[in-house]
This record gives C-alpha cells, structure tokens and sequence, in this order.
C-alpha cells in the first residue's frame, strides 16, 4: 500500500519541485487514496450500469407510455412512425459524430442538409435535371462545404465552431436567396419512392438507411486503425502527430464526412417531402448536438459511439411523439431537446470528473 | 530604512516533506539589506520547494521565518508576502502577450481597481515614469509579443518592484522589499543579459534585496553578492560570490571534490569502427547553433546542458516534433532537410521519440493502456478487413509481461497507472516498430527508483537492435547508461565525454562551463 501510494505521488509531478503534485494545504484526510483504488476495484459492474442506463430508460419511456397511451402510442403505425420519421436525425447526428469524435465542432450540418434538398428540389423540379444528377450535385456541394470548414478550420487554425456558425449561417442567407422564400415542392416520384414509399416489414426503407450507416461507422470506429487514429487525434492532437499520424488530413476529413453525410440527409429530407424551403434542415442541429451528446453518455460512455447516437436518437423521439399525443404542444420539443443537450453534456462531464478524480 | 546589520530576511531549520521525501530538511537562508543572493542548486535541490514556501504556496513542516528582525509565523498565507514586501518574476514571467506593455503593468491594479472608468492615459504617463525612474527603455504602447525577450523580462522585473513599494505604501512597512527572480535570464539571448543586471543592480541600490534563481555559474558569478548552494534539501554551502571559484560553486552543487580529468579526445572505444546509423549535420533551431555529430551504432548517447542550452531540444528537432529546425540528417542512406521533417517522416527513417512530458506529448491518459500501446502498429493488426483486437491484446498483454508493466490489464485507463509503468508502456509502444534510433527525453521524470532501474536496463538492452539518445538533466542516470555525453553550453555541442570519463561530477563540471574545450565538428 505504501509503495503504491509512492507511485502514485509520482504519477502526477513532473519533478520534485512541480507544485501541481502536492495535496494543496492538507487538512489530515489520508484515506482519499484507499477511496479511490477502491473506486477503481469497483468500477467495471458501474461501467456496465452506466453504458446501459439509456437503453433501460428508453425502454422505461416506452413501457410507461404504452400502458398510458395503449391506444395511439402502442401501435405497430406509431412505432414505424417514429423509426422512419427521423431517421434523416440519426444520419445527420452520425455525420456529426465523426468530427466531434476527432475533436472538431460541425455546426454547419443543418444548413448544408436544406442546402442539399434545396438544389435536388431547384435542379430537378425547377430546372427539369435527371433526379441523380441533381443529387450527384447536391452531394458535391456538401464535399465542397466541408473542405472549405476543414481547410479553415485546420490549414487557417481558426476554431472549427467559429468557422461552422459562420458557414451555416451563411448558407442559410444563401438557401433563402436562392430559393425566393419559397418552398419548391414536386420532386422526383423515383426518390420518394425509394426513401419512403418503398416499405419493408412495414417500415420506410429510410430506416434501413440509417442502419446501414450506423454500421458502416460501426466497423469504421470499431474495426479499422482510422477509427482508432481519429478517437486519438479527438483526444491529443500532440500524441496523435508524435505518433505519426497525418493530425491534418484526418481532421479534414472528418468535417468533410460530416458535410457530405449530411448532405446525404438533404437527399433523404427531399425524399421524405418530396419538397424543399429556405429553412429546410436548420432544425435539426440541436437535436442532432442532443443525441451526439446524449449518445457519448451510453453503450461506451466518454466516448461519441454510433449505437448510442442511434439509441440517444430514438429515446429522445419516443419521449417527444409520447408527450405529445398526451396532448402536449409542439413546444414540447425544443424543451425536450434542448434540456436533453444540458443535462447529456453535465453527465458527461460528470463522469469526465469522476475519472480525473480516480487518478490521472 | 532597514538597519544594514540586520538580516532582510532570515530562514532556519526550514523543512518540507512531500510524501516522505524531504524536499527541505532543514534549510538556512539568509540574505542582508540590499544585496543580490544567488540562489544555486541541481533539478530537485529544493530550490522551488524554497521559494514557493516563501510565497505561501507550500506549508512547511518545521522551520523559522524572519524578516526584517521580526519573527513572522509560517506557514505564509497566500497573498501575504506581498505586505511582507516579497515578490516573485518566475522563468514565464506571467505576462499576456497580446496586451500591451502598459496594459500588462497595470494587470494588477485593474484586477483590484473598484473604478468604473479607468484612464488609460494616466496609466501610460505612469508607465513612462516608471520606466524612466528604472532608466529601462520600452514602449509602452507596444505589445508585449512584439518587444524583445530582455524588455518583457524587465518590464516584469519593473512590474514586480513596483507592486512592493505599492504593497509597502498601502501597508506602512517600506523598506523589507525583496525581490525573487526565478530563472529569469534562461531564454535571454547572451548579449542583452548585461541591461537586465544593470536594472537588478538600480534596484537594490535603494536597499531593496534581490534573490537570484540560476543555474548559470557565470551570471551568478557576475551579479550576486553572496549565494547560497541548495543540494539534496540542504543547505550545502553559503559563501560571498567575490571570494570563490566557480570551480568551489560547482564542487557545492553537487557535493564531492572534483578529481581532476584528464580530457580524452579520442571517440569512445565501445563506439570504435562500428557503422554509423545517424548523422547530424548543422542542426539549427532555437538555442541551437550548428551542432553536428555521429551516432553509432549500439550506441547510447547522452545529451546534458543548462536549462537554456537547447541539449533537449535536439531530440525533437531530429523527430521533426518543432518545426522550424534546420540541418541535414542522414540516417539508413539517405539525407533528409531537416526543415521537410515530420514525425511521421522521421519514423520512416527509423527514429522514435518517447517525450519528456508523458502526460500531454506521450500518451493519452484517458484511453487504455492497450489502445495507447498499439498506437504504432494499428496497420499491423488490420488484417482480413478488420483490426484483430484479439491479437492486438494479446500483443498488448506480451509486451506488458516483458516491459513490466503493472497491473498488468489491458483495458486500465493509462492515466491511473503510477508514472514508472507508464513510461514503460511508452517504451513498449516504440520498442515495437524496432526503431534504429531511439530519442529519449528525460526517460525517467516522475519514475519511481524500482522503474527506473528497469527503464535503464531497457535503454541498454535496446542497444541490440538500436542506437539511442537520450536528454537528461540527471547526470548521475547519464552516468548509469551512456557510452558518450554531449554536452551543450549556450546552443553549442561543445565536447563529448567518452567512457571512463563519465561521471556526475565530469558532466556539471563542463555542463556549467568550465575547463570546457570546444571540439571540431565531425567532418561533413
């Protein structure tokens, strides 16, 4: 014991005389030690409780709603309803976490998801484009967005949440330009068909979309060295580059993905509507900040991970629709995400603390 | 006016104990009216520990403070050496560079000022007085990040003053002023050293008392008028700088006679006909200038010099870790510009650099000690389409049962292991890519002696497959592992010590310049 707490002792200080190492006037406490390897014995069935605490209240949300609402929330409609409603939410929040995950805010994704449906509803409805050609420029246009928050972001050094806030608000000026105000409606049946008229096991194939990409970054984060390169170059930049890693490239190119991913949304919002506003996409980068967030908290807490992104997702829609068929109004929501945001960042947080405390 | 015969300050029996260790035991101090006291001691000699005791940051375990003849309680509470007329300019000098030199002079007072509109052209006028009254010569409109490094060292030095005497005249004390420079002239350039020692001397000529941090005998030597040796916790020695050598200075600092060396000139014997495996030519960076060597191969170098030198600086330069280094570097048959160079570059060359700072350039403690392990040889493990994390563990839990390190579970957060077993995981993740060139910065810091034997014996075991170097400011480790020692005096590598030669005493001796030969560069 009292050479593990030497050890210790040396952990933190960077020589004899570095001040940070020392217990600041010490009232005589002693045991802080023994609480906190005993923390540390303790930690892996509260790990497993913590990873698990969303999934069991998601699960609790929609029990308790179903015996409360048995008539309209418990139905096979309401739970296709809700899967296929947001699944452009779950891919959005997955782009999302790809730059958060490599320590780099994208708050551009709601702006470049209208920008997206926007110029497929321009060039398809108003200009008569082929339907893939017109997405083909669409997911273009999102690979330019993200090169240009990468390239300032990383080649400039300016602060990516300062670059992104500029770039969403400047395509939100430009949506509304472009589009006359108007909402462009009379899109493509062949993309409505396969986003939401297409249905199997009675659900949107829209759903399966967003499944699908949850697994393609599944295997990414999980499977491959550039998942475990861009957790790192999220964590410490300076380990990553001493490492070898190219810090630069791998961070433009996660805020590439986020841009391009959500321009893939922008395609799925035109399917679903079949149209496209000048304020298309705006909403949905809080929700998508919530669920990230909330995600990190879940399955693998402390770190941004796709099935708890997908579970924070769900959770937070099923909390919302059950709300709101007990009649609440639609303000319901902004309350739902925006309280779901402060409390996943201060539990996050919390358990950041936590970890400090048990000894860095 | 203080009485000239009565110490300014007086310090006996002063005792700190962290963690069982004395970093104090026992130590005498004192320093008179008017004087500069050099304050003179090894890496871990107690000289911080001292200094933070004086600024109330540490709570001493035994000892007395005087001041001024008066018996003043410790421990010290914080903020309280102000009104005792103490104040401290560390080596950062705790400036905002982007405020201007006025701003920054004020910082103190518009932090405490409860004035709803402050004057900024009264402050500039007093700002010019100021420096007028030090006869200091700086803009004050100038931006602190745009001034040259002796002015942002004076003018904190200016800055420092000034708060005493503000202390002295709000609290009716005047006269116990003492002012703490720290490592102040560490990243001076040489030539602009002499302005700064002139404002310490117009300081103390009002009888105000200047204790002086170094570690460069020849500055000690130069402005103080008496100093005081810290070794081990203790005071080693106390003695008017006028009336000793700084032969006598370095013999205090680390505690034995120096036996006389005969200068050995030849390469070392151990390193004698075999190939080389780097070449170093007119690397330039920082402090550095031109500096140039071989490296064998089975080698193990060692590069030591004074906080300033730049003898650590050299590792990162040769990793490509500090842009902005320039020289040519020839390693595996092929020379390389050193400005083109990268870490990743570096690698591919065969060199690995484990840091001196652990906890923000080597690792990241809050991943795994697996994931931080296998973070050179992800590709390696990628087979099939996937990562093998299977493998990868068990590649993690081989090397955490060769390298020692404990508890031995892959999936502990890193940064709750002690810091021995986390600079042997470090060794371990580089170890893996079989470098040629292994660079080591201060291998053991923050090492517990059981580990650190172990980190030694790896560092000798490693010379089976590679060459390495290693910065430390630990003589005696340098003693322990190395074939040849470099020693770096102001930005140069003056000369090597080969062999036999290399001893703890050898290395502070010419680390401090003396009896120092410069030797001819290997031929290019």
């Amino acid at each position: 014991m009292n050479e593990k707490k030497g050890a210790d002792m040396t952990t933190a200080r960077k020589d004899v005389e570095t001040p940070a190492a020392e217990p600041p006037v010490e009232p005589p406490s002693g045991d802080t030690d023994a609480a906190s390897s005993e923390k540390t014995a303790r930690r892996r069935p509260t790990g497993r409780l913590e990873a698990m605490a969303l999934p069991l209240t998601w699960l609790a949300v929609i029990v308790v709603f179903s015996i409360v609402e048995t008539d309209t929330f418990f139905t096979s409609a309401n739970a296709a309803s809700i899967l296929a409603s947001q699944a452009v939410l779950v891919v959005v929040t997955l782009g999302l976490i790809v730059p958060l995950i490599a320590g780099d805010f994208d708050l551009s994704i709601g702006a470049v998801v209208g920008m997206s449906a926007l110029i497929i509803a321009i060039l398809n409805v108003q200009m008569g484009w082929n339907i893939w050609a017109a997405i083909l420029v669409a997911l273009i246009a999102g690979i330019v967005v993200g090169l240009i928050n990468g390239a300032l972001t990383v080649l400039l050094g300016i602060d990516s949440l300062i670059v992104t806030l500029g770039m969403s608000t400047l395509l939100a000026g430009v949506a509304l330009w472009i589009s006359g105000a108007n909402t462009i409606t009379g899109v493509d049946q062949t993309l409505i068909d396969i986003v939401i008229s297409y249905r199997l096991f009675g659900i949107p194939l829209e759903f399966y979309y967003a499944i699908i990409f949850a697994l393609i970054l599944w295997y990414v984060f999980a499977f491959t060295p550039l998942g475990q390169r861009l957790l790192v170059v999220g964590r410490n930049r300076e380990v990553a580059r001493l490492s070898g890693m190219r810090v630069s490239t791998l961070r433009i190119g996660a805020l590439v993905t986020s841009a391009f991913v959500a321009a893939l949304g922008g395609v799925l919002i035109a399917g679903t509507s079949g149209s496209a506003g000048p304020t298309t996409g705006l909403d949905l980068l809080l929700p998508a900040f919530a669920a990230a967030f909330l995600g990190s908290t879940t399955i693998k807490p402390g770190r941004f991970n796709p099935w708890g992104t997908v579970i924070a997702v769900y959770f937070l829609v099923t909390g919302i629709t059950g709300l709101q068929l007990l009649g609440l109004q639609s303000f319901v929501q902004n309350i739902f995400y925006g309280g779901a945001l402060i409390l996943a960042v201060s539990f996050s947080q919390i358990i950041r603390r936590r970890r400090m405390k048990r000894g860095i | 006016m203080t009485n000239p015969t009565t110490p300014l300050v007086r310090i006996r029996g002063l005792t700190k104990i962290f963690g069982g260790q004395r970093a104090l035991d026992g130590v005498d101090l004192t320093i008179m009216p008017g004087e500069v006291h050099g304050l003179l001691g090894e890496n871990g000699s107690g000289k911080s520990t001292l200094i933070k005791v004086l600024s109330g940051f540490h709570v001493p375990d035994e000892g007395t403070l005087e001041v001024a003849g008066r018996d003043v309680p410790l421990p010290l509470l914080p903020g309280q050496h102000r009104s005792l007329g103490f104040e401290f300019v560390h080596q950062d000098l705790g400036l905002v560079p982007s405020l201007s030199v006025t701003e920054n002079l004020m910082l103190g007072e518009i932090a405490a000022s409860r004035k709803a509109v402050y004057s900024w052209r009264a402050a500039r006028e007093r700002a010019a007085k100021m420096f007028a009254r030090y006869d200091v010569d700086i803009d004050p409109d100038a931006a602190v990040e745009r001034i040259r490094p002796v002015d942002r060292a004076m003018l904190a030095i200016v800055r420092a003053v000034e708060s005493i005497r503000d202390g002295a005249a709000a609290s009716g004390e005047a006269g116990a002023n003492m002012l703490v420079l720290d490592e102040p002239t560490v990243f001076l350039p040489k030539q602009e050293v002499g302005q700064l020692f002139s404002l310490v001397k117009r300081i103390t000529s009002d009888g105000s008392s200047v204790l002086f941090v170094s570690h460069d005998l020849d500055e000690v030597r130069e402005i103080t008028d008496r100093v005081t040796v810290l070794r081990d916790g203790r005071t080693s020695g106390s003695a008017v700088t006028g009336e000793t050598t700084g032969r006598e200075l370095v013999t205090m600092i680390i505690g034995r006679e120096l036996a006389e060396h005969q200068q050995n000139d030849g390469p070392a014997a151990a390193a004698v006909g075999r190939d080389v495996v780097l070449s170093v030519r007119g690397l330039s960076h920082g402090p550095l200038q031109d500096v140039s060597f071989d490296l064998h191969e089975g080698e193990v170098l060692g590069f030591a010099g004074l906080v300033g030198s730049g003898y650590e600086e050299v590792v990162y330069s040769l990793f490509g870790a500090s842009p902005g280094a320039t020289g040519t570097i020839s390693a595996g048959g092929r020379t390389v510009d050193i400005t083109n160079l990268t870490p990743r570059r570096a690698m591919s060359l065969g060199m690995a650099l484990v840091p001196g700072d652990r906890k923000n350039s080597g690792s990241v403690g809050t991943l795994s000690l697996g994931e931080n392990m296998n973070l050179t040889v992800l590709d390696r493990y990628f087979r099939g389409w996937r990562l093998r994390h299977g493998k990868m563990r068990d590649n993690v839990r081989q090397l955490i049962g060769e390298f020692d390190v404990r508890p031995a579970i892959p999936d502990l957060e890193y940064g709750s292991l002690s810091g021995g077993n986390q600079q042997k995981a470090l060794m371990a993740k580089w170890q893996q890519i079989h470098p040629k060139v292994l660079l080591l910065h201060e291998p053991t810091q923050g090492v517990d002696v059981g580990a650190r034997q172990q980190i030694f014996d790896m560092i000798r075991g490693s010379t089976v497959t590679s060459a390495t170097i290693c910065a430390s400011s630990e003589y005696e480790q340098l003693e322990t592992i190395c074939d040849r020692v470099g020693i770096f005096v102001r930005g140069r590598l003056v000369t090597f010590v080969t062999g036999e030669d290399i001893t703890k005493a050898r290395i502070a001796d010419l680390c401090h310049g003396q009896a120092s030969a410069p030797v001819p560069a290997p031929a290019p």
